[in-house]
């Protein structure tokens, strides 16, 4: 079992999310960083899409009350267990009564802790995610999550991934045309491959970024979106959907990015700039 | 059933976009609600989206744009084979839908607003909740949140537009018209609509295998319920002793 004895900032149990409710309008949801999130599972040997937990922002505090192993994957914030500090990448023996805290940001914008066998909480329509209206929005202080018995795990100190620093560096974002891209005039298209900053207002449903385009485009008949959808709205300003966006939206839909390109701007934080790159 | 003339897009890496003419109409909604079943029977899905003049088909393992070639699929011959399962269309056709038996009341404690529109369109309070109670609705999609039905039909003398200041807090199964559009929210949430009544049942319930009894291409009737009723469905809702009813269409 693994206690919380503090949150941090912003913590949740995510899987790959709720795929097959969206004809009943549930978003689909899941790790943001689907990319680190994979990788910390891959690390342990678990099944690639196994639970994890999102820590956002850092901070937080976690108590293991039966020993496990565990790896870290995403942005870094000062992880110590006890008080030793660890590194993401890397796997770890943790015993009964160890504490794993967060602390400082250094890069990245979450981090994700992945332990043997994966998070054993409530599945509840297919996937542990977190998500508010169906599970618990967030984890709180005194929640316990149980996580599965030891097992001996081989190859011990040589798992090990390569790391894209870039994952973190670069601004650029692949992405496609989205539906209404066509109806944008050429000076729309071109402002649009130019630099945008994220605005204050992100979070797990949507970024929003700074610098207004023009726009003098219709709204559209209610139509789908997707985690990764665009949207220009009528203000001018640009939201980029992530993964628990609802599944339609109003708004023209102007870029669609790829999935690697949701996890890159998921470790991006308010201020960051970021350049959509047409594939 | 009518032939539309469908566009077909790419929606990212492994989703297609289909668009029948853009605009709310019956017979569009329910050309997309039986496309959508043929799709979902025919070809390896992940999830589907409808709305009003799309539906958005999301592939398993199909990336049209991957990097990686091996799973690189072509997005002309899955629209291809999207076409010819859109001509064959006709020799399919089995649908079972359904009208749903929606018990709301539109007491006073609950419709905050019937005065106000009564007021507004010269009618009574009476007239409002007969004109919304009469029509059977279509439910053209779901979105917004879990289980919140887009219906169309309302009465155009009850079309009222949404409050100038939405509330902070509207509660689960109120009964709202906003704009053209009547609904009821599946949870507590904050909202504009003006609130003529509260069901109470739940249209969302995470217990059950299929969260949501209404689907596409069903209808929705409302059946005035007196304040006894009301708490005496409620109760058995919370005790899992209540089924929605409903008439086969």
């Amino acid at each position: 079992m693994m206690k919380v004895i503090h949150p941090g900032i912003y913590c949740s149990v995510q899987d790959k999310g709720r795929i097959g409710f969206a004809k009943k309008s549930v978003p689909q949801g899941g790790y943001m960083d689907s990319h680190s999130a994979e990788l910390a599972n891959i690390l342990l040997k678990n099944k690639k899409n196994s639970a994890v937990l999102e820590i956002t922002f850092g901070q937080g505090k976690f108590e293991f009350t039966s020993d496990t192993i565990i790896s870290l994957m995403g942005g870094d914030f000062s992880a110590k267990l006890n008080t030793f500090p660890i590194q993401t990448n890397m796997v770890y023996d943790v015993k009964k009564g160890d504490v794993l805290s967060f602390g400082r940001r250094v890069y990245g914008a979450r981090v994700y802790l992945a332990v043997q066998g994966g998070i054993q909480s409530k599945r509840i329509l297919k996937s542990k995610s977190f998500l508010p209206g169906i599970t618990q929005q967030r984890l709180g202080k005194g929640d316990v999550l149980k996580i599965y018995p030891v097992k001996p795990y081989l190859d011990r100190g040589f798992s090990k991934v390569r790391l894209f620093i870039e994952h973190y560096s670069e601004p650029n974002l692949e992405c496609f045309p989205g539906p209404e891209f066509d109806q944008l005039n050429p000076k729309q298209k071109k402002r649009l491959l130019e630099a945008f900053t994220i605005s204050e207002d992100n979070n797990r449903v949507g970024y929003r970024l700074n610098e207004p385009i023009e726009n003098d485009l219709k709204p559209i008949l209610t139509s789908a979106v997707l985690p990764g959808t665009v949207q220009l709205t009528p203000s001018g300003k640009l939201i980029v959907l992530m993964r628990d966006c609802q599944v339609t939206g109003g708004y023209p839909r102007v870029l669609q990015l790829s999935d690697y390109a949701i996890s890159r701007l998921s470790q991006k934080v308010s201020g960051d700039e970021i350049l959509f790159e047409i594939n | 059933m009518s032939r539309y003339n469908l566009t077909y897009k790419p929606f990212g890496e492994s989703a297609i976009l289909i668009e029948w003419p853009s605009k709310i109409d019956e017979s569009i909604i329910q050309d997309i609600i039986h496309f959508e079943k043929l799709v979902a029977k025919n070809q390896k899905v992940a999830d589907t989206i409808i709305a009003y003049n799309s539906l958005t088909v999301l592939y398993k393992h199909d990336y049209f744009y991957s990097r990686h070639y091996k799973y690189r699929k072509s997005f002309e011959r899955t629209v291809e084979k999207l076409k010819e399962l859109y001509v064959k269309e006709k020799e399919e056709v089995k649908r079972k839908q359904k009208t749903w038996l929606v018990p709301v009341s539109y007491d006073l404690e609950f419709g905050l607003d019937l005065e106000e529109i009564a007021k507004e369109k010269k009618l009574s309070v009476e007239e409002v909740i007969q004109r919304h109670s009469k029509p059977s609705y279509l439910i053209y999609f779901l979105g917004f949140q879990p289980g919140f039905l887009y219906l169309g039909g309302l009465d155009k003398q009850i079309h009222m537009p949404r409050r100038a200041n939405p509330r902070i807090r509207v509660e689960k199964g109120s009964v709202g018209i906003g704009g053209e559009q009547t609904g009821v929210y599946p949870q507590d949430s904050a909202g504009g609509w003006n609130l003529i009544g509260k069901c109470p049942i739940d249209f969302f319930d995470i217990s059950k295998p299929q969260p949501c009894f209404a689907s596409a291409g069903d209808r929705i009737q409302f059946e005035s319920v007196n304040l006894k009723t009301f708490y005496q469905i409620s109760e058995a809702v919370k005790m899992g002793e209540y089924q929605v009813k409903f008439r086969w269409l």
